[in-house]
């Protein structure tokens, strides 16, 4: 496969680590809870419920043999085709992440 | 033997003899041979035996599609199974068997299987070996794989190397027949990159094996002159003997090329087979197509062939496979076979052809409505008996029969993305899918385009096709001209009548009975035909054998062959040897190797290393006079202990942090707080995954307001960074943070024991007294009167002991500098194991313990995980399951009798308790000897192991058979106060 990274252009997948889900950003803050239970809950269903669709799907890949980025990538899961690549980093600020 | 077969004409150097050997026998053949026309040249028909049967068998094509002709090619290391004569080019010594027969090809004692036959029939296996059920595997499968085999490996190493390439184009063109070579010249012309690939090292595919004209030109030498013009073209790049074997995602195809195969030897230099990933905008399918048989009894004898083939052998190879030959036909290509080879002198016995209707051929026998029914001939073809119209059987007496029940287009490639492949009514056979790979188009006979106009022209359209999709201008080159004759099939799959086996796949010897069992059973979808039975699982994929056998299938069940549907294919195209995919990848680069600063230096001293990961580390420093390991480790132990050792701790990760938001950064990715450390101090971490299970351990020190370093543990060093990376740019991107892995950049050694600060104020600048540097303090200092270094006061050892970094290019010097500073405390250099048996001494964590299933209470350190912030792992940490305060917790183990060795892997059992998983109570997880106790020693995680301190307990290892009276003690064996690290 082929990635093309939105500062870098078009690399190959082989230099590229994959994560999974991009979900996995929208990371619940442990503090904000009223309880342990409710807490564990969400941090539950963050981590081990996940989507799996077969289509279109967003997806964590790190770039470990290349500029370090973590990328956000749209791949369909039954064509492989990739529809968008964008800087993680910047879908985390547009979900309100921050500091 | 002479080249008895040998015909005038073909495309084969005359000037040059080259010499081989076939089951010991020699023969001659000519540059431009294969091993199977040069055998055939010579009258040797008989090559192989059937996979099952052990039928004699020889070849039935001349190209990659190969089922029968499979031999072993080479001696000694080079030997090979499993290659197909069709396409194996012949070279001066080349050395070849048949495979698959015992003792002899001629006389097979195998052959009793082809007698058993009708214990043989699909399912067979799954019928009679399925009880009982232990057998399978110690009875049944070591007998079938015996009797089953095909070639044989040398358990030699590989002697040559395989590479692997990176091509990158605008336009890949598969195959270089008239399609492929029109295409490449459309493209080529227009200035488009071009990558023309084919699997034969001759271009030109069907046009090499026949007789028709291009232009003014036979199709030989149009091709050849083709070749010319392209090789003469700087952005079209010729890749003959190259096998595109798979479509990969986003416009990549593998390509094997076979560099060396036609050679008895690489030329020094020369990989043996390249592995090549080529990277193209747009790809142009222009593979050809196969013909197909059609299945009768015995078809499977030495000498009937595909018509097709018995023309390439005599056109382009100048071989008579026989001089009396019958052609069975049910479409108007085959009969260009009986007048081909009637031009060339040879005897034509009769044209059998299926259908009624159309036109006779002049001055040949040719028979309409006629069937073959039968032949004879135990290792090669005599007779065929025919069918004629009117019901009267004939035999004919002939060595050679060519057959054909028309051509299925090389659509293989199209469907490697699951693309259901087509059926085309007009030439009763399956084109490409519409939903092939992106970007992939099919031009020629590979498009179901069989006529040579016909692949010239969708060649130079598709060509155009690519250049439009590119935004290059197209460019239509006047068409040459050529045959266009209409392709006048009547389907004609198998023949009816007959009692014996007619072949399908003769590679797996699935036979038109198989078929029919099959549907007897139920099995009518083609997925399980094909499991059933095994038709088209074999090594060649089913090339020639597949759509027989779904359209006899369509036919049982009085369905069309698309109700039927078809399997698709997969990558690779043909076979691909092991060491071709692992290219370099082998031996000891199998994954690159890293030495560490003071490697150089290590190994003059004598050092045994252990693989780390991929570093090499010294293991211990043995001397003189020392015959165990043991020795070195115990005398390298105490004399650090009692005085001062060395140790490169280069391995260890090293990440530099700095921003104005490192400290909060560091708080999210360690359970414990790192923000409050004042500068010049370190401070120890614990990283936890988010599910709460321990992930790495560390120190950070502080070297400044905004400047950090982290070490991470040697195996984590990738991981953890890739984590912090994760950390930094999907959950908190507005932090000011900035890593860097500096791993590489900092020679590092620790200095352990009581004269450790002693021996570094000799090279160290600054005051590092207990009072100017106290422990746990971190520094930018200088050493040696002014290069750069990073100072640590920390302790894995439990000893008095520093941290000491220089930049790597130094770290040579370093080591040589410490030692030479150590000689008067008796300084010694130790390596893993000594580190190892002192961290276990004195009860530290590592990666025996942090193995991706425990906890920070599971290891006694659960008051670190704060709860007043929210790091990763935090909240999960807290889970009920993980929080119990019953669970494992680490301990230390001494055995009751000193003298007794432990076994780490041992688990705890209770007195009395029979070692079940039900009474488990934990295990050893590392074991060392302890020069300081005099005795092994260990930890291990206990349940509940908090509250049995001073309990005795068995360590039960029932794989190593041992068991062990231990006590359990506290994991701090070796200075419990740590006095003496704040020595």
């Amino acid at each position: 496969m082929i990635i093309n990274h939105p500062l870098l252009g078009p690399r190959d997948a082989q230099e590229f680590t994959y994560l999974g889900d991009a979900a996995l950003i929208d990371r619940p803050d442990g503090l904000s809870f009223p309880d342990a239970t409710a807490a564990q809950d969400a941090f539950h269903d963050y981590l081990y419920l996940r989507d799996n669709p077969a289509g279109e799907h967003r997806e964590l890949w790190y770039h470990e043999q290349g500029d370090r980025s973590w990328l956000v990538v749209t791949r369909n899961t039954v064509t492989h085709e990739i529809t968008k690549v964008e800087l993680a980093r910047d879908v985390a600020r547009a979900r309100g992440r921050s500091k | 033997m002479t080249q008895d077969n040998r015909i005038k004409g073909g495309q084969i150097d005359r000037t040059k003899t080259l010499r081989f050997t076939f089951d010991g026998h020699p023969y001659t053949g000519h540059p431009g041979d294969t091993l199977a026309s040069a055998l055939l040249a010579n009258g040797v028909r008989l090559m192989g035996r059937s996979f099952k049967y052990h039928r004699p068998r020889g070849p039935i094509s001349a190209g990659s599609e190969e089922p029968n002709a499979i031999v072993e090619l080479r001696t000694g290391a080079r030997q090979e199974p499993n290659t197909r004569a069709t396409v194996a080019e012949l070279f001066d010594g080349l050395e070849a068997n048949s495979q698959n027969r015992f003792p002899s090809l001629k006389f097979d004692l195998m052959g009793i299987n082809d007698r058993l036959s009708p214990f043989f029939a699909a399912g067979f296996y799954y019928k009679t070996f399925m009880w009982p059920a232990a057998f399978w595997e110690k009875v049944y499968e070591p007998i079938i794989r015996r009797a089953a085999g095909l070639g044989s490996l040398t358990r030699q190493d590989d002697p040559d190397e395989y590479d692997k390439g990176f091509l990158h184009c605008d336009i890949l063109i598969i195959g270089a027949g008239p399609a492929g070579l029109m295409a490449a010249l459309t493209a080529g012309r227009a200035g488009a990159r071009v990558i023309l690939a084919d699997e034969d090292f001759r271009m030109g595919g069907r046009l090499n094996a026949e007789t028709l004209t291009i232009g003014n030109h036979s199709g030989a030498d149009w091709a050849a002159e083709t070749v010319r013009t392209l090789a003469q073209m700087p952005n079209v790049r010729l890749m003959p003997r190259t096998t595109v074997v798979g479509a990969m995602d986003h416009g990549i195809y593998a390509a094997v090329e076979r560099v060396s195969d036609h050679l008895p030897v690489p030329a020094p230099g020369k990989p043996r087979q390249i592995l090549w990933r080529i990277y193209s905008a747009h790809a142009i399918l222009a593979g050809g197509a196969t013909e197909r048989p059609i299945a009768f009894e015995n078809n499977d004898r030495p000498g009937i062939m595909l018509a097709g083939a018995l023309r390439t052998y005599a056109n382009r190879y100048a071989v008579a496979v026989g001089d009396r030959v019958a052609v069975f036909t049910n479409n108007d290509d085959g009969l260009r076979t009986a007048t081909d080879l009637q031009a060339k002198g040879i005897d034509i016995a009769a044209v059998i052809d299926t259908r009624q209707e159309g036109e006779l051929l002049s001055g040949i026998r040719h028979l309409k409505g006629a069937q073959v029914i039968d032949s004879s001939g135990r290792l090669g073809l005599k007779s065929v008996t025919i069918r004629h119209a009117n019901g009267k059987t004939e035999t004919l007496s002939v060595n050679a029969l060519g057959v054909s029940g028309g051509w299925n287009p090389n659509l293989n490639i199209a469907s490697h993305h699951r693309g259901r492949p087509v059926w085309n009514e007009a030439i009763h056979a399956f084109t490409p899918p519409t939903d092939g790979p992106k970007n992939l188009i099919a031009a020629g006979a590979a498009a179901g385009a069989l006529s040579t106009h016909a692949a010239l022209a969708t060649g130079a359209a598709q060509a155009n096709a690519a250049l439009a999709a590119l935004g290059m201008a197209t460019h239509s080159p006047d068409l040459p001209r050529a045959e266009d004759a209409p392709v006048n099939i009547t389907p004609f799959w198998y023949v009816h009548e007959g009692k014996g086996r007619a072949w399908i796949d003769q590679q797996n010897d699935v036979t038109v009975k198989d078929v029919k069992l099959a549907k007897q059973e139920n099995f009518t979808s083609v997925e399980h035909l094909k499991r059933y039975t095994t038709l088209g699982m074999a090594t060649d994929q089913g090339k020639t054998s597949n759509i027989t056998g779904l359209a006899i299938m369509a036919e049982l069940t009085g369905r069309t062959i698309p109700q039927t549907g078809t399997t698709i294919y997969r990558p690779p195209y043909t076979p691909v040897a092991m060491g071709t995919l692992a290219g370099r990848s082998r031996g000891h680069e199998f994954k690159p190797t890293r030495l560490t600063p003071s490697h150089k230096w290590a190994t003059e001293q004598g050092a045994v290393f252990v693989e780390v990961g991929m570093w090499l580390r010294a293991q211990w420093f043995p001397r003189a006079g020392e015959t165990t390991w043991r020795q070195s480790v115990d005398r390298e132990v105490l004399q650090t202990r009692a005085s001062v050792g060395i140790c490169d701790v280069t391995t260890l990760g090293k990440i530099d942090i700095q921003g104005r938001d490192a400290g909060a950064f560091l708080d999210k990715v360690y359970a414990n707080t790192f923000s409050t450390l004042p500068v010049g101090k370190v401070r120890y971490g614990l990283m936890l995954r988010e599910d709460g299970i321990v992930m790495d351990d560390g120190t950070t020190a502080r070297l400044g307001e905004n400047e950090w370093v982290t070490t991470t543990t040697t195996a984590n060093a990738v991981p953890v960074f890739r984590h912090m990376e994760y950390v930094r740019q999907c959950l908190y991107p507005d932090m000011d943070v900035q890593l860097i892995s500096t791993t590489e950049a900092w020679a590092q050694f620790s200095v352990a024991g009581p004269n450790a600060r002693k021996l570094l104020q000799k090279v160290v600048d600054q005051d590092i007294s207990d009072a100017a540097f106290p422990y746990m303090a971190c520094a930018n200092i200088t050493v040696c009167g002014g290069l750069r270094a990073r100072l640590f006061r920390i302790s894995f050892s439990g000893e008095l002991a520093y941290e000491i970094a220089v930049p790597t290019r130094y770290g040579d010097a370093m080591i040589r500098e410490l030692m030479k500073a150590g000689e008067e405390f008796g300084a010694v250099a130790y390596g893993t194991e000594s580190l190892g048996v002192m961290r276990v001494e004195k009860g530290h964590v590592a990666g025996n313990e942090l193995n991706g299933q425990t906890t920070a209470l599971n290891m006694g350190l659960g008051k670190m995980v704060s709860k007043k912030k929210d790091a990763i792992g935090m909240v999960l940490s807290q889970r009920e399951g993980l929080a119990r305060e019953d669970g494992l917790r680490i301990v230390g183990v001494k055995p009751v009798d000193p003298s007794k060795p432990l076994t780490a892997g041992s688990h705890f059992l209770d007195k009395g308790a029979a070692a079940t998983a039900a009474n488990d109570g934990g295990w050893l997880t590392s074991v060392v000897y302890s020069p300081h106790l005099g005795c092994s020693i260990a930890l291990g995680y206990l349940k509940n192991g908090h509250t049995r301190i001073g309990d005795r307990m068995r360590a039960v290892n029932l794989l190593a058979k041992t068991e062990v009276e231990v006590e359990i003690v506290s994991p701090h064996f070796f200075d419990p106060e740590g006095e003496r690290l704040r020595g």
